[in-house]
């Protein structure tokens, strides 16, 4: 392996930013669930990269778990989305700022 | 040249043979189609362009590449474009992993440079050692070929043709992968040239034989119709709904390529049920060795028998096709996968 | 060499479209900017040795979540020019501001620590991966997560319906 795993360190670290900073600037909910599922996977290339800098397995079982809970948490968050939908007829997340429905 | 370099070469030689087979299979699958087809129904199919209709794919070729490409005017430009090359692309990275037949030795023909002379050449592009889980990720990834031509048309039948359709794709995919789970314990192995080794020895060794996996040739060979959308789970292309599907807005070369990735989708299936469930390149008989021609055989007998089936059978209407897929193939499927992981740790 | 080129090819283009992502006016093709990360970080999972976690990347996040999010993208009908007015120009400078510090904050803390290459003899086969998946130590966590999915099937049915 020819280049060194700071620099895959340094990627997810570049990928959680630009994650972080989607969840800022976004208005539309599911572009927010978006760069949530891309802190995610920024996170899981930490794993794989620290699993490989170590020589231990235990990081590919993380991202497996970390995987299967982020499909879970999307199936979830979209229905609640849907469901929100069909109230407020919008999107937009300072749409939704009452309690009242 | 170093290994590295060498392995290149070959593999770029692979690729360019295999593109150009499948292209030339491509074109006779369309025509031999319309021919069986055709007979099957009492009529005699394209007969007239050339001798026994033989130049009737030239004659496709010409007019295709011919029309004008229109692009409708609110689609979204990038994805309308991007669509089609999707769809090939994926249909033909999922056929790079697959073997086509047993090893084979360069002979020592004086011409060739030293490296070459005698190597033990595998019939197959890159042998992955995750085979088929790669063939399955690919899979999975064609089906936004669909979605994004069925949104990038900015007409609403193609957006819910495209929609019905990836439905119906994604709902198979967990019955076909579920249907490899039995023959990978079999086999011990995700790579497809050790499958098709573990069936080796007489014909009742094929994974297709009630003994093996019988249950899971049949969900395969459902789920893998239903995949590449021929008859009768064809309902995205069926002409008297929704107009054409997806496709509705395509012309001249991007339909094309969308009806190549089709037709080597169904020639991948073929060739998948070949090799995982018919024994790829081991005649059934003991006694007479592997050949690339057992394989050719049983290819070309499971793409008659697709063509057979779309001359026979009714098509599926959505919410059956839903309910079968989900409610009745998954069952099979995972009650096989159970019976096989509990006869493996009791028997071996 | 080729791995070292093949690496930052896929990181460059990862980084692309994940600035595609958060920056794309129409949410499908935030969409699809995020499927493109996902299999160019899947092919760097797979020049990191671990190619059963690159093929489930694929199966999982790009050949499943991703079509539901694209679905659901469809068919609330969401809008194209929807962000007519995201955050005022002060804000959107000073996100990525904050931004900017966080990169090079974490990237200082990463950079004073050294990192072996990996060491030999590292498989991270199905095989391996399958053995510590199913020993002692986290065979109850597998268990539990397929608890995990059939509470989220079941939720995510109940709250999509339209007559509860």
């Amino acid at each position: 392996m020819s280049f060194p795993i700071q620099h895959a360190i340094y990627l997810s670290l570049g990928l959680f930013t630009l994650g972080v900073v989607g969840v800022f600037l976004r208005r539309n909910i599911i572009t927010v669930f978006m760069c949530i599922e891309l802190m995610l996977n920024a996170v899981n290339l930490a794993f794989v990269a620290f699993s490989r800098a170590q020589g231990a397995l235990d990081g590919q079982i993380l991202v497996f778990f970390v995987m299967t809970v982020a499909a879970a948490e999307a199936a979830v968050g979209l229905a609640i989305v849907i469901a929100l939908h069909r109230t407020r007829d919008t999107l937009d997340v300072d749409a939704f700022n009452t309690l009242k429905w | 040249m170093t290994p590295v370099m060498q392995e290149l070469l070959i593999a770029v030689v692979k690729v360019a043979v295999l593109i150009n087979v499948l292209l030339g299979v491509f074109s006779g699958m369309t025509y031999l189609e319309r021919r069986v087809l055709a007979f099957m129904q009492f009529r005699l199919g394209p007969n007239r362009t050339g001798p026994f209709g033989l130049l009737q794919p030239i004659a496709d070729g010409i007019k295709l590449f011919f029309k004008e490409e229109a692009m409708p005017e609110g689609a979204s430009r990038w994805a309308f474009v991007a669509a089609p090359i999707v769809s090939i692309a994926t249909a033909f990275t999922a056929i790079a992993v697959i073997p086509y037949g047993p090893p084979v030795r360069i002979p020592s023909f004086e011409f060739l440079p030293e490296w070459l002379r005698g190597r033990e050449v595998s019939m197959q592009v890159a042998d992955l050692n995750v085979g088929l889980l790669f063939i399955f990720a690919i899979t999975a990834l064609g089906v936004y070929g669909i979605v994004m031509a069925g949104w990038a048309a900015n007409n609403k039948y193609s957006l819910l043709g495209g929609l019905r359709s990836s439905a119906q794709m994604f709902s198979y995919e967990l019955s076909l992968g579920l249907s490899w789970v039995g023959i990978i314990m079999l086999a011990g192995s995700f790579k497809v040239a050790d499958i098709v080794n573990s069936q080796a020895g007489g014909f009742w060794n094929w994974n297709a034989c009630p003994g093996r996996q019988f249950f899971a040739f049949i969900v395969y060979l459902i789920a893998g119709t239903a995949e590449v959308s021929r008859t009768p789970f064809d309902l995205p292309e069926g002409e008297t709904e929704l107009v054409a599907g997806f496709h509705t807005e395509y012309s001249s070369m991007k339909f094309a390529l969308m009806q190549m990735a089709e037709y080597i989708n169904m020639i991948t299936v073929a060739v998948l049920v070949s090799n995982l469930f018919l024994g790829g390149w081991h005649s059934g008989v003991p006694g007479i060795g592997p050949s690339f021609f057992w394989f050719v055989g049983k290819v070309a007998a499971m793409l008659f028998f697709f063509v057979w089936l779309r001359g026979t059978l009714p098509r599926f209407r959505y919410d059956q096709l839903m309910h079968f897929g989900w409610k009745v193939l998954i069952p099979v499927a995972a009650v096989n996968v159970l019976a096989t992981a509990t006869w493996v740790t009791l028997v071996r | 060499m080729l791995e070292a080129i093949l690496f930052y090819a896929f990181g460059g283009l990862a980084l692309a479209s994940a600035v595609g992502v958060i920056a794309q006016k129409n949410p499908i093709l935030s969409a699809l900017s995020l499927i493109v990360t996902l299999c160019s970080l899947s092919a760097i999972f797979g020049l990191l040795g671990s190619p059963f976690i690159a093929a489930l990347q694929v199966i999982v996040y790009a050949g499943a979540i991703m079509v539901l999010f694209l679905f659901v993208l469809m068919l609330l009908n969401v809008p194209r020019q929807e962000e007519g007015d995201g955050p005022r120009g002060m804000l959107k400078a000073v996100a990525i501001l904050l931004g900017l510090l966080f990169v090079v904050q974490v990237g200082a803390v990463v950079a004073a620590h050294e990192h072996a290459a990996a060491p030999a003899g590292y498989e991270a086969t199905t095989e391996s991966v399958a053995q510590l998946l199913f020993s002692a130590r986290f065979l109850y966590v597998f268990e539990a997560t397929s608890v995990l999915i059939l509470a989220a099937l079941v939720g995510a049915v109940a709250l999509a319906k339209k007559d509860l």
